[in-house]
């Protein structure tokens, strides 16, 4: 049987691979002509020569120091997320009953999306709002609270979304990782401090620099609750925010595909940095675990 | 002696870590929980200024949100396009998804890395070049351009899911139908699509919880009568200083129903880490 397949499978060419093409092709219409037609449209200006859009946007001081802005929330908020998911997903590793119940509860504020919890934060996190109120029944900060229209607000906005994500996707990584090793190592002595150091941590690099990547993308292209929440004229004047206004507000598509670009190099750059400094730091242990 | 005292610092230390991890983790889910009741109060307050609780209970919020944001009609958007969404995504990943499984060819690394990228680029990164070539051939705007917008994601996002389950399906399954005569069309569709049941439940779930609560693209392609809930939620909170907070809670009230109703649904087929760890596969494809 199988020799007569054998040679059907190889005929010069096979049908099968038809089925993957109208997925490619909507790949290639919908997503890499729209990237391509927008590169070149960011050279082709309104007015002045190729690279007339990105000196405009590298002079400009409303539209340059949105990179700054973007990084400040967008860098911290994925190292809170990361750094806090990573010791709480070690410590969940183990299957239980309590761990299917955090992960459900986790994953809501994911489903719900940005927007509902900007409209959720301005309500709570409000002026008038519980916390606020709490914190002055009970005296524990007497001052004026503002954690909303400003810089915090989206700062805390990012960890609500993005904290979620970081822990679900550690988890599967750490889940992944075969507690076989693990005991092995406490046979032989190593206390849960040892095991991470010397067997999860080296083991998750790879899921870890990749959690951080995705992390900060997201954090990096934030939209909806910078302008919900944030102050989108001044202190979270986002990139995403200056490239929708030149696309739909000042309808100047060359430009905003010049900044969407800017927006997409800068996350490449990040993720191109955090990619190297894994290779770097995942060395080091394999080499100190075989000496 | 010393060393008992570095022991007992140690153990402090490790308890002080663990108390203040289970602090952070109840105080995260214990707002997040106060922060939807807190929208859920307001949406049935008759007046909440400043106050532990409202002066008065009511329910007239939601018909006047229903008639001030036009909900039946961005309701009946919203289950048009996340039902196309599903089904054409559906559509186009399966058949990708099953050669990706069951064949090696030249050029499917790079093919593999064309349907990741969809899902490792924020949706507002290539949402503005998308928007841009859309309006170029007048699809934005309309309905039609924000179900092509939001199948960018959903497409890949079914092919990643999906492959894995048709790795796992036996070929000799296939092999035996084609024995007896069955041509791809008639494998796919009394063999493999039988088999792929649970796995076509879970990926169209996913699909379409994501499609409801997917806003970047929607915003960027929708026009006045083609919004989304989760768009229309976004304008009557952008606009929230010219309406009743309480109108807005509602309509997020609305949403958050809407929106939870098919997650809880979707968790009964798949596990939670299953809505964001699609990306699991890139390791292995690129590596």
């Amino acid at each position: 049987m199988a020799a007569a397949g054998a040679p059907l499978a190889r005929e010069p060419f096979d049908r099968t691979l038809l089925l993957v093409s109208p997925a490619a092709l909507f790949m290639l219409l919908l997503f890499v002509y729209p990237f391509v037609y927008g590169l070149w449209l960011s050279f082709t200006p309104k007015e002045g020569g190729a690279l007339a859009n990105y000196t405009h946007f590298f002079t400009t001081d409303n539209l340059w120091p949105t990179i700054w802005t973007t990084l400040r929330l967008a860098l911290p908020a994925t190292l809170i997320n990361v750094g806090l998911a990573l010791p709480i997903a070690f410590k969940m590793r183990v299957k239980t009953p309590y761990q299917r119940w955090v992960t459900t509860i986790l994953v809501v504020p994911i489903t719900l999306g940005t927007v509902l919890i900007a409209e959720g934060m301005l309500t709570y996190f409000g002026p008038k709002g519980w916390l606020a109120q709490f914190l002055q029944f009970f005296h524990l900060y007497d001052g004026a609270i503002r954690l909303t229209h400003n810089y915090t607000g989206v700062l805390i906005s990012l960890v609500i979304s993005g904290f979620p994500f970081s822990f679900l996707l550690i988890l599967s990584y750490i889940t992944g990782i075969d507690p076989g090793l693990a005991r092995a190592a406490a046979t032989l002595g190593a206390d849960p401090k040892a095991q991470f150091r010397h067997i999860y941590l080296p083991l998750l690099a790879p899921g870890l620099a990749m959690c951080f990547c995705l992390a900060f993308v997201q954090a990096f292209s934030v939209f909806p609750s910078a302008v919900l929440l944030g102050s989108p004229a001044g202190p979270t004047r986002v990139i995403s925010i200056a490239a929708y206004e030149a696309a739909f507000e000042v309808y100047d598509y060359s430009l905003a595909s010049a900044i969407a670009m800017i927006m997409g190099f800068v996350q490449f750059v990040i993720v191109v940095a955090v990619l190297g400094l894994r290779n770097l730091f995942y060395r080091g242990p394999m080499i100190g675990g075989k000496g | 002696m010393s060393a008992a005292a570095t022991r007992r610092v140690g153990t402090l230390v490790d308890r002080a870590w663990r108390g203040l991890l289970l602090g952070f983790m109840t105080l995260f889910v214990v707002n997040i929980g106060l922060m939807i009741a807190a929208v859920a109060t307001s949406s049935f307050a008759k007046r909440w200024l400043g106050t532990w609780l409202p002066e008065g209970w009511t329910t007239t919020w939601y018909t006047a949100a229903w008639k001030e944001f036009q909900l039946d009609s961005v309701l009946w958007v919203t289950v048009q396009v996340v039902l196309a969404v599903v089904l054409l995504s559906l559509l186009i990943g399966v058949p990708a998804a099953y050669t990706l499984a069951r064949r090696e060819f030249p050029g499917k690394r790079p093919l593999m890395l064309l349907f990741l990228l969809p899902l490792m680029v924020p949706p507002i990164t290539y949402g503005i070049p998308l928007a841009t070539v859309l309006y170029q051939v007048h699809l934005a705007g309309t309905i039609y351009g924000v179900i092509l917008a939001n199948l960018i994601p959903a497409a890949p996002f079914v092919i990643l899911v999906m492959t894995p389950f048709i790795e796992q399906i036996d070929p000799n399954l296939e092999s035996a139908a084609r024995v007896f005569g069955a041509g791809t069309g008639r494998v796919f569709w009394h063999v493999l699509v039988p088999l792929l049941g649970p796995g076509i439940l879970a990926a169209s779930l996913l699909v379409l919880v994501r499609t409801i609560a997917m806003f970047e693209l929607t915003f960027l392609t929708a026009g006045s009568d083609s919004q989304t809930l989760v768009v229309a939620l976004y304008y009557a909170v952008f606009a929230a200083g010219v309406r009743a907070p309480q109108s807005v809670d509602a309509m997020a009230m609305i949403y958050m129903v809407v929106t939870l109703i098919w997650l809880l649904i979707a968790l009964r087929f798949v596990n939670p880490t299953q809505l964001v760890s699609r990306v699991k596969e890139h390791p292995q494809a690129a590596a």
